[in-house]
């Protein structure tokens, strides 16, 4: 083998020298086409959140037409849910597809896997739903901004509505995993009153009976729950079923556009916190909300409206920029003045580049046209500027 | 086994690996420097598939918990480099020792069984590692943890280079067949094959089966958790996903693909199953369908997988 | 506490019954034909997507529920013809590549067919409600029906395989598969035969969870693995196995569930026990398989090893 070994050290010394892994070097082709990567969950059993978002974006993208003045190149990508897969996807998107900007994913497990790969060839991640803690805190990255939350705010703002109401005995219940294990913490940022009950149920699991059976016998003030997807579905027609109505059901990600579809009837008159609801009663809102409901027939949830809010995101920034957008600096700059006018009424960027929105108590009800949606019921937090900006020390 | 198949499927894997070796190259010349980023995943479950192969195509031991070595791999990595171990030789011993103290006890235990119920018992000790690491909330439990980098060899973050990494991974791959070929070749390897075929006569024989079985085992489970080391590396996060029961059960597809019991044959079906996936995405959203049908269709068509269908191509040939 | 014993009890069998349905099927087809089919839990899950589109089409679960069933055997038939009958021959390797072929199949086109949110069944008006037990504590009547449902045909296929001639055969298929053969009994028909039923049983238990749980792409795989520790618990080829080894999951898994963690406080401090909890609940049933195997590697009423 040996008369390889000049061509090897040829492509060994020509990879070393390669730009692309040198810290912060912009990987775009330089050409005056825009790259965006979508990666979001378009298989399995949580694909319905996945559509969502992309649908969302690109119902920003057909409305806007041209994203920032440029040509727009939108490629999709299926996580699947898997995040080693995931990160080299996001590589690939970097490498080879020379994206960018890469948006989404659903899930904070695949953001964990394509936030470095993403982050630090100098592209820019923008997190349309997952907000874990360390990259609202002490990770917190210039190149990551997110157009959702910080995950443990939804779940403050049903624990500060608990607190208000005075409950005395709250049960919860949430999924054995880290998600599950935040929202119940989360909840109990806010909330100081007492525990009924606390219960961690398998993930993925679809049959209640066990826990419903507790809560009966416990007959908590109310319950807390954090049950996203098809649990949320089943755990809202089980509790139903139960005869369990009468216990306030608070929620967060569990009750929304998603779901209630498939749960109807059962889920109305449940309560979540969200950052944003359909029935926001401003302009740009309407626009979405219609656009979005002639497109698809449906009617968007956050998940969408994050991932619309991205595509404006980008679109303000690169406008604001003429297009060029060697000059990094100036591009996060852009992104971080957040100039465009988001269905959720205020929006701006945090330190840590969260965004800094109101919170509401929102419930589900039927609309006159027979589908269902959330609605706003009472604010609960006021430009809410999550816990862990203050670890976040931007280089 | 006759001995110019044996010979054959040698010159098959030197041939996979002057292809792999090549690699880098045709990135280069093709201008796509992300070529080598997959390929470096190729390679090490070309690994683990190798490793599962040794117990499954030689010993007719179906492991359906292998991925919980690539766990053991992938976390070793996590856990000492958040201690600020970073060495990649220590990730691996770490990983080696643990694997073989989980394969020793668990296989001594696996072994009572036989046929489909090997297959479920190590599938249970699988999970149970599974929940383990998803219950481990100082490395984000289901969410997994990113690696801050990559582990360092004699002390140097070279690996940080995808090239250097790829050729290192490259070069254990190489290593690790050798020694499975060595071990497939060796006495050891023949009492084992003997097992497989006829274990009552490999008793009456002399030998006692279950410890040569149990070796094999341990020894498997070693290299698959060699595997995890360079996957977490290659990825560069770790989370609970490596080891949950569908990694286990590629594994086994990716060696019955390739053809059980021929080495060479694991690495050409862990290529195989990569790359059509990654091939099959790019024009359909329902590439599952089309991955799905050609399972099928293989499996119809092909007894003995792709080291099937080249055998068949060349003694067509000559 | 003693309310709770009797819910969780309750909640188990009816896990159990549904386990049951899907894995008497496996276990048979399994023993009988000696193939291991991986694409089992779909059919379970087409089961329930074919009864949410009927029940919809019709306006009825009852004629959901009763069109599903023609149309579950003539899938059976199908897949038995078109793809299972060439693996008889074949190593379990092989089977279990291709069976995983065929969920994959399945899966997508179930995606393409229904798409991927979840669908609800609505609950008929004839079980719909619950029945008070003891305290505050209520029971919802469909559940008690899917456990009656699960006991008649558990107790529907015993008297077919302990009291008919195609039940002696299907016990002489799965423990003397060659000699039934060689006896001159038409072995491709009983295969068909037994495929379809095994078929027809995991899609009923698909369509009657439908108004409980609702209908999704990843139903199928939740069960799968549960359903293979069920057959290898109770022994493979063994309808009585798989009734109880399907109890005896489901109770593991509810109950202990539960009261695991409870037991558990008793002798760790609460954090701890918490913790504990937490990680074991989970591996409960594995552990249990373990255990069972390495006591009795041939499960618990397997004859063949």
């Amino acid at each position: 083998m040996t008369h390889k070994t000049p061509l090897i050290a040829a492509a060994l010394a020509t990879a070393l020298a390669a730009p692309a892994l040198a810290e912060d070097a912009p990987a775009s082709a330089g050409d005056d086409v825009l790259r965006i990567g979508l990666v979001y969950t378009l298989s399995g059993p949580a694909a319905a959140l996945g559509e969502q978002a992309r649908n969302g974006f690109m119902l920003a993208a057909d409305r806007i037409g041209d994203l920032g003045g440029m040509k727009t190149e939108i490629i999709v990508v299926d996580d699947e849910r898997r995040p080693d897969n995931a990160a080299d996807k996001a590589r690939e998107l970097v490498a080879r597809d020379q994206v960018d900007f890469v948006v989404g994913p659903i899930f904070s497990n695949v953001l964990m896997a394509i936030h470095r790969p993403v982050t630090e060839t100098g592209t820019i991640l923008i997190s349309t739903n997952a907000g874990p803690s360390n990259f609202a805190g002490a990770d917190c990255h210039p190149n990551f901004f997110a157009t959702s939350y910080q995950n443990d705010q939804n779940h403050e703002v049903m624990g500060a509505y608990a607190q208000a109401q005075g409950y005395q005995n709250v049960f919860l219940m949430a999924p054995n995993y880290q998600a599950g294990k935040d929202s119940l913490a989360g909840f109990k940022n806010s909330y100081d009153g007492g525990i009924a009950g606390e219960v961690f149920t398998e993930l993925g699991q679809l049959d209640f009976s066990s826990e419903l059976a507790q809560i009966a016998a416990f007959q908590p003030d109310a319950l807390f729950t954090f049950m996203p997807g098809g649990m949320g579905v089943n755990l809202v027609r089980q509790y139903d079923q139960a005869g369990l109505g009468s216990i306030p059901f608070l929620s967060a990600f569990t009750v929304d556009e998603t779901t209630l579809p498939a749960t109807q009837d059962a889920a109305l008159g449940y309560l979540g916190g969200a950052n944003w609801a359909p029935d926001m009663d401003n302009a740009a809102n309407a626009a979405f909300v219609s656009a979005y409901l002639d497109a698809h027939g449906a009617v968007p949830g956050t998940y969408a409206m994050q991932a619309y809010d991205a595509a404006q995101l980008i679109d303000a920034a690169v406008r604001k920029l003429d297009g060029d957008l060697s000059d990094r600096d100036a591009l996060r700059a852009a992104l971080a003045e957040a100039d465009f006018d988001s269905p959720r009424g205020d929006f701006k960027f945090g330190v840590n580049q969260f965004p800094v929105q109101d919170f509401y108590l929102v419930e589900a009800i039927k609309r006159d046209d027979g589908l269902y949606q959330t609605s706003l019921r009472e604010k609960i937090f006021d430009d809410y500027v999550d816990t862990y900006a203050a670890d976040c020390t931007m280089p | 086994m006759t001995a110019p198949r044996i010979h054959g499927r040698v010159v098959a894997a030197l041939m996979l690996f002057a292809g792999f070796a090549l690699l880098p190259l045709v990135a280069w010349l093709a201008d796509d420097p992300f070529l080598v980023v997959i390929g470096a995943r190729i390679l090490a479950y070309g690994i683990a598939a190798l490793a599962l192969d040794l117990i499954l195509g030689f010993g007719a031991m179906v492991s359906f918990g292998h991925a919980a070595y690539l766990g053991f791999g992938a976390y070793a990595v996590a856990i000492l480099s958040r201690f600020g171990i970073t060495d990649l030789g220590l990730h691996m011993a770490a990983a080696v020792v643990v694997s073989a103290g989980f394969a020793l006890i668990t296989g001594a235990i696996s072994l009572r069984t036989r046929g489909v119920y090997f297959i479920m018992i190590t599938l249970a000790f699988g999970q149970m590692v599974y929940f383990f690491f998803t219950s481990l909330s100082a490395f984000g439990g289901d969410d997994g943890t990113g690696l801050r980098q990559r582990s360092t060899l004699l002390g140097s973050s070279v690996l940080e280079h995808d090239l250097v990494f790829f050729y290192v991974t490259l070069a254990v791959l190489m290593a690790l067949f050798w020694l499975a070929h060595r071990i497939v070749g060796s006495r050891f390897g023949r009492v084992l094959t003997g097992i497989r075929e006829n274990p009552t006569r490999i008793e009456a024989i002399g030998f006692a089966p279950r410890r040569y079985q149990l070796t094999a085992f341990v020894i498997s489970g070693c290299m698959t958790a060699i595997a995890g080391v360079l996957l977490a590396n290659q990825a560069e996060f770790v989370s609970p996903a490596f080891i949950s029961w569908h990694r286990s059960g590629e594994l086994i597809f990716m060696v019955v693909l390739g053809g059980a019991g021929t080495l060479s044959g694991a690495i050409a079906g862990a290529v195989t199953m990569i790359v059509l996936e990654e091939w099959l995405e790019v024009f359909t959203e329902h590439w599952k369908l089309v991955f799905g049908i050609i399972l099928v269709l293989m499996v119809l068509y092909s007894p003995r997988g792709i080291t099937g269908i080249i055998e068949r191509l060349m003694r067509g040939r000559s | 506490m003693t309310n709770l014993l009797v819910l969780q009890l309750l909640n188990g069998l009816q896990l159990g019954v549904l386990l049951f349905l899907i894995a008497a099927g496996l276990t048979l087809v399994f023993g009988i034909m000696d193939v291991v089919n991986l694409a089992h839990g779909v059919l379970y899950m087409v089961g329930g997507y074919l009864t949410a589109s009927f029940a919809a089409l019709t306006g009825s679960f009852w004629l959901g529920l009763g069109l599903m069933i023609p149309a579950a055997a003539l899938i059976g038939l199908v897949l038995e013809y078109v793809v299972i009958r060439r693996l008889y021959e074949r190593s379990h390797l092989d089977q279990v590549l291709a069976t995983f072929g065929l969920v994959m199949i399945a899966n997508e086109t179930v995606k393409i067919i229904w798409g991927t949110a979840p669908i609800g069944v609505p609950m008929p008006e004839l079980l719909d409600g619950s029945i008070p037990l003891m305290g505050p504590l209520k029971y919802p009547v469909y559940r008690l029906a899917i456990i009656a449902a699960g006991l008649a045909v558990a107790v529907g296929l015993y008297v077919m395989v302990n009291h008919t001639r195609l039940g002696m055969l299907l016990r002489a298929g799965a423990t003397h598969r060659n000699i039934v053969a060689a006896l001159g009994v038409p072995i491709g028909r009983l295969f068909a035969i037994v495929f379809m039923l095994g078929t027809v049983m995991a899609c009923f238990a698909g369509g009657i969870v439908a108004p409980i749980l609702s209908v999704d792409t990843g139903m199928g795989e939740s069960v799968l693995i549960l359903t293979f520790v069920v057959v290898v618990i109770g022994g493979i080829g063994s309808v009585k196995g798989a009734f109880f080894g399907a109890i005896l999951v489901a109770l593991v898994d509810t109950v202990g569930g539960v009261f695991g963690p409870i037991a558990m406080r008793a002798v760790l401090d609460p954090a701890a026990a918490g913790q504990a909890g937490r990680t074991l609940a989970p591996m409960l049933v594995y552990i249990l398989m373990a255990a069972i195997l390495f006591a009795r590697p041939q499960g618990l009423f397997g004859a063949r090893s």
